[in-house]
């Protein structure tokens, strides 16, 4: 006490305790950003069901560009563009069908997908592209057609997988699901051209993305 | 290394001590400084809400060869959405001069969010809101079970008492408007819920009320 000189040393102990608690806290607690090709604002609801594995999601931005992703998994997803390709008579390489393989959502269409796949991923975000989707172009309902396709064939490998070894478990948890990302600034009008596609599709159980809501209370 | 190498040397006990002493410090300013960057990572990275979905079920495309039976629909409420507002009439549309003498439909203005739309649906809605509670009180005296209290829920929403809702959206909804609309119905638990296209005639007395 009396040698005030002999001790400018803080023990900084507890401090590197509390940082790398909370170090540790983040790690385990964080989702990481996923490398979305647009940030799209979601409105928010009380709805609190997770979003599934096996996917078709289609992302809709405040202009009216829609996107489309499937995470049906690695070979779902190249048979989905081997499909893609041999209807649209477009020619795709090796690497670019290991790169599609791995992307997260695009938008632009299939002509241009072989040019867009060499692309590095920040020169892709420059593209103002969309996924074709007017009556005499159609290329968004294919999409969603071989992908349902591809959804439904690895879903079903995937559900054989899990009954094997609990025999409750039910095939439509594997059925790929269909999303709708849309901006809550966008116009509904854009979002019903998309439903309007599902719905040619026979496919009428859609999911809205939403973000939960931060201080509603329920009655 | 020097310091161990120094201690084998033979010196006097007292002084061994004392180097032991002096090096159990550790200066951990490198490790916090790696604590916090790591730390500022994570919290900048991360994103919290996680995104959830929900689900809503569209009408299926009338198919061209099966014809489809008028439904009477005795207990509907319409929605008509345009920007940021939202109106609202009960029962069947009637235009201005209808075969069946019937008044004409008028529009009704009302709001997002807990005054508006809310107040009304939690009104009208009020069999099922009602029955829900009864469920809920027998759920928590443990007189009914978990799926046996689910299963009276979706009996309460197909009722023909229970409100059905349709909604109609112009050109100028926001996607916004239409989540909104849809998580309030959700809060009422109405149970059918019918996203349909705008007719001409309900254009045009929305047209009006807009100006």
């Amino acid at each position: 006490m009396a040698n005030v000189k002999a001790s400018p040393t803080i023990d900084m102990t507890p401090m590197v305790d509390l940082a790398f608690l909370l170090v540790t806290f983040f790690m385990l607690s964080a989702n990481f950003r996923s490398d979305e090709p647009v940030q799209v604002d979601t409105p928010s609801s009380i709805a609190d069901a997770e979003i599934p594995k096996n996917v078709i999601m289609i992302t809709v931005d405040k202009e009216g560009r829609v996107f489309y992703g499937f995470t049906g998994g690695q070979e779902a997803r190249k048979n989905l563009l081997i499909k893609m390709a041999d209807k649209y008579k477009v020619q795709f390489n090796k690497k670019q069908l290991e790169e599609f393989s791995l992307m997260s959502s695009f938008g632009c269409s299939v002509q241009q997908l072989p040019q867009y796949l060499d692309m590095e991923s920040e020169k892709r975000k420059e593209l103002k592209g969309s996924i074709p989707m007017d009556s005499t172009n159609n290329q968004l309902k294919d999409w969603i057609y071989f992908g349902n396709i591809e959804g439904l064939a690895s879903g079903k490998v995937k559900f054989e997988e899990a009954a094997n070894r609990n025999p409750d478990t039910e095939m439509n948890e594997y059925k790929p699901k269909f999303i709708l990302k849309v901006d809550g600034k966008a116009l509904y009008e854009h979002a019903k051209g998309v439903i309007e596609i599902f719905r040619d599709l026979d496919l009428n159980n859609l999911n809205f993305v939403t973000s939960l809501e931060g201080g509603g209370e329920q009655h | 290394m020097a310091d161990m190498g120094e201690g084998g040397g033979g010196h006097e006990k007292g002084g061994k001590k004392r180097a032991k002493k002096g090096s159990t410090r550790v200066d951990m300013t490198p490790l916090v400084d790696l604590a916090f960057l790591l730390l500022t990572f994570f919290v900048l990275t991360s994103t919290f809400s996680k995104p959830k979905i929900m689900s809503l079920v569209y009408p299926a495309k009338p198919k061209e060869d099966v014809k489809i039976e008028e439904q009477k629909i005795n207990n509907a409420i319409t929605f008509l959405i345009s920007e940021n507002k939202i109106f609202y009439y009960k029962g069947e549309f009637y235009g201005a001069e209808n075969a069946k003498g019937k008044p004409a439909t008028q529009l009704e203005e009302t709001s997002f969010g807990p005054k508006g739309v809310r107040m009304l649906l939690s009104d009208l809605n009020k069999s099922v809101l009602n029955g829900k509670k009864k469920l809920k009180a027998k759920l928590d005296s443990k007189q009914i079970k978990t799926d046996e209290y689910l299963s009276g829920i979706r009996d309460l929403k197909r009722a023909d008492e229970a409100l059905k809702v349709l909604i109609k959206t112009d050109d100028k909804a926001f996607t916004k408007n239409f989540i909104d609309l849809v998580d309030e119905l959700r809060i009422n638990e109405i149970g059918v819920i019918a996203p349909v296209d705008l007719l001409p005639s309900e254009q045009e007395l929305l047209n009006a009320k807009l100006k």
